[in-house]
């Protein structure tokens, strides 16, 4: 008999599969959306495009404006940066409870697993209760019950972004290389020393670099806390396009543009930095 | 019996039979020696005795208990008096040597000691010393990282004899280490258990360390004990028929043909 035909690659079929599966079942989304890329050269389009394009220039450079989209993108930072602080302190412990890198009922398995399950499984619905509900819908909570302001809009980025860092948190813990943390866990060391000395130092880079980019999702967030009156460059946008005026939301724009090239800088230096 | 196998099974999930009705007891402060080919069984056989995993049947007593049936604190104070050096060293790359020999006592030390540890180094001169014992003093504030395999290794023995355990486990610890300091490092892992009275359960791929530097050779071979004998009843046929599924030769530490002694039998010194 042929050799090759004797030895063919056992995961071709399930993999052929798997690719006409994925097709088939992205098929009718896009039917459904009734996405048609043809539709954006067509000759309206253009035009329209291009006259919409043509309202964002000149920008707005006068020296009032810029000082007020200064004194904004400060107060938006500090949305943002409160916000990640909170989402920190409320989805970092609950990652902690529900990885399952850091049980030590798993070894074995040992005693303890109904205890852990219990713990651990209203951890994680708490986690997906948190981040279900858009942060809007947080805000629009938040404010009645702590007035229009940045406060609401800082809660419900803690809150809605505690239950995203919790997830992502927990599954970074349990991708990377356990074995430190499982053979410190085997000598009886406790959850956290075991987790600061065999887990810590193996996943900080990673933690790191998605904590930054949250915090840059957390800016874009916050713009959208300003439309519900939270501050920031959100209400500044809110009010320049509820006149129309289009240089005044580019310059708004750009400003954007450049806190997310810094968030960038700042996740490449910390992560040169832990590596 | 300090340690003992009683009909002792293991199945793992996916239906390879690791151990088949092991039958075997060990005292306390006992130097044992495990050999065998590849796949013999000799890496779960320690992680049972390291309460890692748990028999699929039959009863395993480590340190005079039966592990799986204790309480979570209990057994972990059980773990923290049972060290294990595993074969490829879990140590973090990015953790500094001194960092990871101080790891050795997480299961002894209060959490606050552990954590202030990190902070500062809280008992540099105790994993110096440890180190000093495996000839890599110098790598004390080195990450890990850059050191190489052999050099890992040893750490790993370092972290153990650190934690100063009542039961050592050692999974072919010297397997990347080079002849000459790897029978220094069995000797000191030795020399651990008798001025401490411990027991010491070594699986070795080597041959000639586990004839030269334990009284007690178990012979493993497809999860089964084909032989437990001290090293003078061990014969040449005996090593061959348990090697003979991996090579001819029986594997040592030099690759040097296992020498062959006179009838007469020549002690080594034990700390050369």
């Amino acid at each position: 008999m042929n050799p090759a035909l004797r030895l063919r690659d056992p995961a071709a079929a399930p993999r052929l599969l798997l690719t006409v599966c994925v097709i088939v079942l992205l098929w009718p989304g896009f039917s459904l959306t009734e996405f048609d890329p043809a539709s954006l050269f067509e000759e309206r389009s253009r035009a329209t495009i291009v006259k919409f394009v043509g309202t964002f220039f000149p920008l707005e450079t006068s020296r009032e404006f810029l000082g007020l989209v200064l004194k904004s993108t400060f107060e938006t930072l500090a949305i943002a940066t409160a916000g990640m602080a909170f989402a920190i302190l409320i989805g970092w412990p609950l990652a902690l409870v529900v990885t399952r890198s850091l049980s030590i009922s798993r070894i074995g398995p040992g005693p303890g697993r109904v205890a852990g399950h219990s713990v651990r499984v209203p951890a994680r619905f708490a986690l997906m209760f948190f981040r279900s509900i858009p942060e809007v819908v947080w805000a629009l909570l938040f404010v009645r019950a702590v007035g229009l302001g940045p406060a609401a809009g800082v809660l419900a980025i803690g809150v809605t972004y505690g239950g995203m860092l919790g997830k992502v948190y927990s599954e970074i813990l349990e991708s990377n290389d356990t074995r430190p943390v499982t053979a410190l866990l085997e000598t009886g060391g406790g959850r956290i020393a075991a987790f600061c000395y065999g887990m810590w130092p193996v996943a900080l880079p990673e933690l790191v670099s998605y904590s930054v980019y949250r915090w840059e999702c957390a800016v874009r967030a916050s713009v959208i806390m300003g439309f519900v009156g939270a501050g920031g460059l959100g209400q500044q946008m809110e009010l320049s396009m509820r006149m129309l005026n289009g240089g005044e939301v580019s310059t708004i724009l750009l400003t954007f543009l450049l806190l997310v090239v810094m968030a960038d800088a700042v996740s490449a230096l910390l992560r040169k930095v832990t590596s | 019996m300090s340690l003992s196998f009683r009909k002792v099974s293991l199945e793992y999930a996916n239906g390879v039979r690791a151990v088949h009705r092991i039958d075997c007891e060990i005292r306390a402060g006992e130097r044992v020696a495990i050999i065998g080919p590849s796949g013999a069984g000799k890496t779960s056989l320690l992680r049972m005795l390291a309460t890692a995993l748990r028999p699929s049947s039959g009863t395993i007593s480590v340190l005079d208990t039966n592990p799986w049936r204790l309480d979570r604190g209990r057994l972990r104070r059980l773990r923290s008096r049972i060290g294990m050096v595993h074969q490829a060293p879990p140590l973090p790359p990015r953790q500094r040597v001194v960092t990871a020999v101080l790891a050795g006592r997480l299961g002894q030390w209060p959490a606050w000691k552990s954590l202030a540890s990190l902070l500062y180094p809280l008992d540099i001169l105790g994993a110096e010393r440890m180190l000093e014992r495996m000839e890599i003093a110098d790598k004390l504030f080195q990450r890990c990282d850059q050191l190489s395999g052999g050099q890992l290794q040893r750490v790993g023995v370092a972290r153990v004899l650190y934690q100063r355990p009542d039961l050592i486990l050692t999974d072919e610890p010297v397997s990347a280490v080079d002849p000459a300091l790897s029978d220094r490092v069995i000797g000191e892992l030795n020399r651990e258990a008798i001025e401490r009275g411990v027991t010491l359960v070594a699986s070795l791929h080597a041959v000639d360390l586990a004839l030269h530097r334990f009284p007690r050779i178990i012979g493993l071979r497809a999860g089964e004990i084909q032989f437990d004998l001290p090293p003078v009843r061990v014969s040449d046929g005996m090593l061959a028929d348990l090697y003979a599924s991996e090579s001819r030769t029986v594997p040592t530490q030099d690759n040097q043909p296992l020498e062959t002694l006179p009838a007469g039998v020549r002690r080594r010194n034990m700390f050369p």
